[in-house]
């Protein structure tokens, strides 16, 4: 099997700069489609029908958008600090796009010339490199808010910094416990291991996956975290000055945002393109392509193939797209939180909860190892139970009113309107 | 007279609980994501049904001959409230009154079918329509030719379902 090596050569540039355009195009075509979705999905759920004049379906409908917004009148408002205001939607933009390149996204794609990867980059660091990316989106919203000399637009972008802060520490600790489980930071790695485990990490960490869904909601500013927005309070937030492709610019990158989240979602508690079974199993070990490892130490190695790679990037795509449904889904049935629940969630549920279950899960994870259990099947149940446990006790602790009393609930008062006595009938 | 308050019993914000509520509501909008049932009319496709009674773009009537029914007496200019009929009237060799000139102006138009209601020869009608956009504002003053070209149905001005009302 010489044909199992890496790609190299002139080829793997060639291959490399085939899966850029490639996958970029594709991340920007989705994301321009889920704002389609996102209408018609609004539109189902109000027992409307959504947007289905433009092309079959309502199907060109994104292209009719784009159209619309490139022809717009651009705004530039007077006060505005002019250098910042247009860098702000590139600042948001980029880094919402780049974050896709570190995730797999199907099983690696055997060729004559080698095996490529399906990922673009499989740098070392990983999640570490979404997380960074991720965290610059923000400088863009802020950025926004403030160039725009607006106060609607700068109290958006003062809330986005905030909420930002507040959510990634939580998310940053939920993602400890899929960082101690894989040993590794690459998302290749964590794909690799959950094969290995034979379940995906969302039993073994079921907690550390709620409060990662949680936390990556109010990272990409959607319902019902979309404080920097919420259209009631503050217009449109941080966009309020924003128009024409500029404004789009914003939409756009939330919305990429949103399929980077729900991509690494899927690949961080789903198993990312990783399919039931082990057929589909490969990962590079010590420069061979190995499918896992055999009673002795032995690695078996792997044996790709293009329909593999098909069917696992279908299995991918399935994953990412349930998490875009759930996005839109949560997003028209729940209400916005007041700013003070944000916070009260963020710093006093969130954050010491994902600080506990790291060191719940740690320990559990120290305990099975010195008890000699090897990795698999049965580690990830006896992991599945002590999280199940973590879990319901969360939701036990979370059930009575915790999250969303505030400030009324917080000082013991009884602030019901059974309270507040009637005016006594008038006399005549 | 006492002002009446309505008193929500909601329960202590101590006692509810939002994942329950969040939950119920998620299963609540995931019903209505997969009902088929959808209350958008398909409008151009799928036209709505008017009321007998709907007022809209006025037509005239007319005789086999192809002659306005009109016989210029002046009532609906005099009753129209909103004042949007203008009419000049003209008598042929026979002595037959006609109209020369029979303008409505649908803009200025109220729709409150009092032409209809007043007209001895039953001519002038408001008529089950309303798609009457146009270009240009002058496109809305309707003259005698465009009246008598319409042949939407005319509107009935009382219940069809309730004889007395006649």
């Amino acid at each position: 099997m010489g044909s199992l090596q890496p790609i190299s050569g002139p080829w793997a540039l060639i291959a490399m700069s085939l899966k850029v355009t490639i996958i970029f195009g594709v991340v920007v075509v989705v994301v321009a489609f889920s704002t389609l979705a996102e209408r018609r999905v609004a539109a189902w759920i109000q027992d409307r029908r959504g947007p289905n004049r433009v092309g079959p379906f309502g199907l060109l409908q994104p292209v009719a958008d784009g159209i619309k917004n490139l022809l717009k009148e651009e705004t530039l408002p007077a006060t505005a600090s002019k250098a910042f205001f247009v860098l702000a939607p590139m600042f948001v933009l980029v880094p919402s796009l780049v974050t896709f390149a570190v995730i797999p996204i199907a099983a690696p794609l055997p060729t004559p010339a080698g095996v490529v990867d399906m990922i673009i980059a499989d740098i070392p660091i990983g999640i570490l490199y979404v997380l960074a990316f991720s965290s610059l989106a923000v400088y863009g919203v802020v950025l926004g808010g403030w160039a725009s000399n607006n106060k609607y637009a700068f109290l958006g972008g003062l809330r986005a910094s905030a909420q930002m802060v507040s959510y990634e520490v939580a998310l940053g600790l939920s993602l400890i416990t899929v960082l101690m489980m894989s040993g590794n930071v690459t998302l290749t790695e964590v794909v690799w291991q959950q094969q290995q485990l034979g379940m995906w990490f969302v039993f073994p960490l079921s907690l550390a996956f709620i409060l990662f869904v949680v936390s990556a909601f109010a990272e990409t500013n959607r319902l019902p975290f979309d404080m920097p927005e919420a259209e009631s309070e503050l217009v449109t937030g941080y966009h309020t000055e924003y128009s024409a492709m500029k404004f789009s610019a914003f939409i756009i990158s939330e919305f990429g945002h949103m399929v980077t989240a729900s991509a690494l979602m899927a690949t961080l508690f789903l198993g990312g393109w990783d399919l039931p079974g082990t057929w589909d199993d490969a990962f590079w070990h010590e420069g061979q392509l190995i499918s896992g490892f055999a009673q002795d130490g032995g690695a078996i190695l792997a044996n790709p193939a293009w329909w593999k790679t098909v069917l696992t990037f279908g299995g991918f795509a399935v994953k990412t797209s349930f998490f875009m449904l759930l996005y839109m889904w949560v997003r028209w049935t729940l209400p916005r939180f007041r700013y003070d629940q944000v916070m009260a969630l963020g710093w006093k549920v969130m954050l010491p909860t994902a600080l506990a279950y790291a060191m719940l899960v740690g320990g559990a994870i120290l305990v099975l190892d010195e008890l000699g259990v090897p990795w698999g099947f049965w580690y990830g149940l006896a992991l599945t139970g002590v999280s199940g446990a973590a879990t319901v006790g969360f939701m036990f602790f979370l059930d009575r009113g915790r999250t969303i009393i505030g400030a009324a609930g917080q000082s013991r008062q009884k602030v019901s309107i059974m309270s507040i006595s009637q005016p006594a009938p008038a006399g005549d | 007279m006492a002002i009446s308050v309505k008193v929500m019993n909601r329960p202590d914000p101590e006692h509810t609980s939002y994942l329950r509520a969040a939950l119920s509501g998620m299963a609540l909008t995931f019903r209505h994501l997969v009902n088929p049932t959808k209350v958008t009319q398909q409008y151009p496709e799928e036209l709505t049904n008017l009321s007998p009674r709907w007022r809209g773009t006025h037509r005239m009537e007319v005789h086999a001959d192809g002659r306005p029914k009109c016989v210029a007496c002046g009532l609906c200019p005099t009753v129209c409230p909103a004042n949007c009929i203008r009419l000049v009237g003209g008598e042929d060799d026979q002595g037959n009154r006609y109209p020369i000139v029979y303008e409505i102006d649908e803009f200025r138009c109220i729709f409150c079918g009092m032409c209809q209601e007043v007209c001895p020869v039953e001519a002038i009608h408001v008529g089950q329509h309303f798609e009457n956009a146009e270009y240009t504002r002058g496109r809305f003053v309707y003259d005698l030719d465009r009246l008598m070209e319409q042949d939407h149905p005319t509107t009935l001005l009382w219940d069809p379902s309730d004889p007395s009302s006649e």
